[in-house]
């Protein structure tokens, strides 16, 4: 039995597909989100790829801010949800989730069967999310693929003190013309990030296995400021990005068996 | 109207109306107008044959309506601080165009546009710091800006429980200050047999409102926890009149025909019950409705109503200070958090919903340790949103949706 998990984000699009619930057949990303054209390019990227169509397909859960955009979808599950459950899938151990994505910065506190104790998320502002480390990236010159090895680099990480999105730049901007290290302002970047993220993972409770997901986690040096300020080693689960897709297909599949669904009805 | 026959929110809209039309009367008619903070004891007031005029209601009434972004610019043009509270923006920036419109005889586009009520400039303004200092400055700005008398019933906070004697005979005597302050404004003698008769008429129309808080205990519930955030109206602005007891006893009777036919909020499509800690979002009340009642989620619980909740023996001003000063949100975590797990477990809710408001900081800036007392003690989830009481750039819909759809999420588990 096939089953599609969507995951329509605030920057990205994702699609992963599942059989049978435990083999993942296909997976698709496209870097655009709700509102966009990503909804119908990473579906059709995903049938492509694995030469389906819908009718291939027993049941679709979407997640993510566009989940309500996705019409094809049987049900819809919120990206909390789906993240916890995908990661769960991966890694059974898991107690604690740090999910930071392209608005959001979440933190999911698990019980020993997966099931969701707490969470906290950001509060309406851009500060610890993947827009801040975008925009820090645009003023740096450097790309988002690079920053990882500008981190690791470093040897005097800045103090990037301000948490607004605005005056961080304002703050980038001023330790550039002082002459302060790239590879530093990154680290500082990092480190910025990594403390609101663990504040709110603190006010979860944080828990071993730490697992790090969303598209934030293909920064390795984000996972290693964190895993520095919780003193704690953060797992990354493989494809960080699609982690809420993944959730989302495993879920489907689990409402299908539930209900007794398959693609033949 | 006849009172006999109007259905309960006729009666709320006439005698909101009404009670707007009074102050215009009294405006006119060379009588006191007062503006109140919302839990200020009007008793004095109301013995005194003063209009009273509620700020925050009125704001309310603005957001709701969709009219508070032009209010918050007229403060903002005014310098007022994004950072205040958005009831007393909403109310500077109103008071702002009365004020040109007294000044000018021109009515202001803004104000002419405005789907606010009608009401006057304050001849005096009454406030009290039971529910936040806010409304200290705020009203004090008010008195100085318009040069008219500013009565604070100053009420200290409860950092421990029972209230101590002191703290009581404290407000006592706030209250009698006044008093004599009102005889200073207005010239007349106090009349104590009347405000007997106004505390005995305030009574009744608090037992009224705790009476309709009494139908949430219902699984199903016939009573939709939204429909407080629109009476609230009344306990506020008329509870010492007997506008109120008059409306909630109506309700009540209705709630109580639901029971006995068995019509419930949600008819047999109630899935879950959360308890709302924090003000509405005014301006976004239906659509957090909407998204509440389409996961199935009943809102059975909220500690915010219960504010009003002021009950005390009529002829008594030690029991009248201590209604006044148990506020919920005047009292240390320990009560908070028992007042709201007690309203948890009163209303059978499954989980807590907090709103973390930008506007009230008092109300919001213990909710995560309110709440992790609640679910030690009740075993239920809860999530926050962020948001504002009237100050719509401070909500953003898709995240309370996700928040709401994970905690129903949780909720059945």
């Amino acid at each position: 039995m096939l089953t599609l998990g969507i995951d329509i984000g605030s920057a990205s699009s994702k699609a992963v597909l599942l059989d049978n619930g435990t083999t993942v057949l296909a997976e698709s990303v496209v870097e655009a989100g709700t509102g966009t054209s990503g909804r119908a390019r990473v579906i059709s990227e995903l049938f492509e790829k694995a030469h389906i169509s819908w009718s291939d397909i027993a049941l679709t859960v979407a997640t993510g801010y566009g989940r309500s955009s996705v019409k094809e979808a049987d049900r819809q599950i919120s990206e909390i949800t789906c993240h916890a459950r995908g990661i769960v899938f991966l890694r059974p151990s898991v107690r604690t989730v740090i999910d930071i994505g392209g608005q959001d910065a979440k933190s999911i506190s698990l019980d020993e069967r997966g099931e969701i104790k707490n969470f906290f998320m950001n509060d309406k502002c851009a500060a610890g999310t993947g827009r801040f480390l975008e925009n820090m990236s645009r003023i740096l010159e450097i790309g988002m693929g690079e920053m990882e090895k500008c981190h690791f680099r470093s040897t005097h990480p800045a103090h990037v003190s301000s948490t607004c999105a605005v005056f961080a730049e304002s703050e980038i901007i001023s330790l550039l013309s002082n002459g302060v290290e790239r590879d530093d302002i990154v680290a500082g970047v990092h480190q910025s990030i990594a403390v609101r993220a663990c504040a709110l993972a603190n006010r979860a409770g944080v828990v071993d296995d730490v697992v790090m997901c969303g598209g934030v986690a293909r920064d390795g040096g984000v996972v290693d400021a964190i895993s520095k300020n919780l003193g704690r080693n953060v797992y990354v689960a493989p494809n960080p990005q699609l982690t809420g897709a993944l959730g989302a297909a495993v879920l489907a599949f689990e409402y299908a068996k539930r209900n007794g669904v398959s693609h033949e009805q | 109207m006849n009172n006999e026959q109007a259905s309960s929110k006729e009666l709320l809209a006439n005698y909101q109306a009404k009670l707007d039309e009074e102050a215009r009367e009294a405006k006119k008619n060379g009588k006191l107008v007062c503006w109140s903070a919302s839990v200020a004891p009007p008793e004095m007031c109301v013995t005194m044959d003063i209009a009273m005029v509620y700020p925050e209601t009125h704001a309310a009434g603005i957001g709701a309506r969709k009219g508070a972004v032009d209010m918050l610019d007229v403060a903002s043009e005014k310098g007022y601080s994004v950072d205040n509270c958005s009831y007393a923006r909403v109310n500077l920036g109103y008071m702002e165009l009365l004020r040109q419109y007294a000044k000018t005889g021109v009515k202001p586009e803004k104000l002419a546009n405005s789907p606010a009520a009608d009401v006057p400039l304050p001849d005096l303004v009454i406030t009290c710091n039971n529910i936040c200092n806010t409304l200290l400055k705020w009203y004090e700005n008010i008195a100085a800006e318009l040069h008219i008398p500013c009565i604070v019933i100053d009420v200290p906070f409860n950092h421990t429980m029972p209230i101590p004697d002191y703290s009581k005979r404290y407000i006592v005597k706030q209250f009698e200050h006044a008093i004599t302050q009102l005889e200073g404004i207005t010239g007349r003698k106090f009349d104590y047999d009347r405000f007997l008769e106004v505390q005995k008429q305030t009574q009744r129309s608090v037992a009224q409102w705790k009476r309709i808080a009494s139908f949430l205990k219902y699984k199903p519930s016939p009573l939709n926890g939204f429909d407080f955030f629109n009476y609230m109206a009344l306990i506020v602005c008329a509870r010492s009149r007997d506008y109120a007891e008059i409306t909630f006893r109506k309700f009540a009777d209705e709630l109580e025909e639901k029971v006995k036919n068995g019509v419930f909020a949600f008819g047999d499509k109630e899935k879950s019950r959360v308890t709302w800690e924090g003000i509405a979002v005014w301006p976004y009340l239906s659509h957090t409705f909407k998204t509440l009642k389409g996961a199935g989620s009943l809102m059975t619980g909220s500690a915010y109503p219960g504010m009003w909740n002021l009950e005390y023996t009529p002829g008594d001003l030690m029991t009248m200070a201590e209604a006044y000063t148990r506020i919920y949100i005047n009292t240390c975590l320990d009560n908070r958090a028992s007042e709201l797990a007690s309203v948890a477990e009163n209303g059978k809710c499954d989980g807590l919903l907090l709103h973390m408001n930008r506007s009230c900081k008092l109300m919001s800036v213990l909710n995560y340790q309110t709440a992790e007392a609640v679910k030690e003690k009740l075993g239920i989830p809860y999530v926050s949103f962020d948001g504002d009481q009237t100050d719509p750039g401070n909500f953003a819909p898709a995240q309370f949706d996700t928040r709401v759809q994970a905690l129903c999420e949780m909720m059945k588990k």
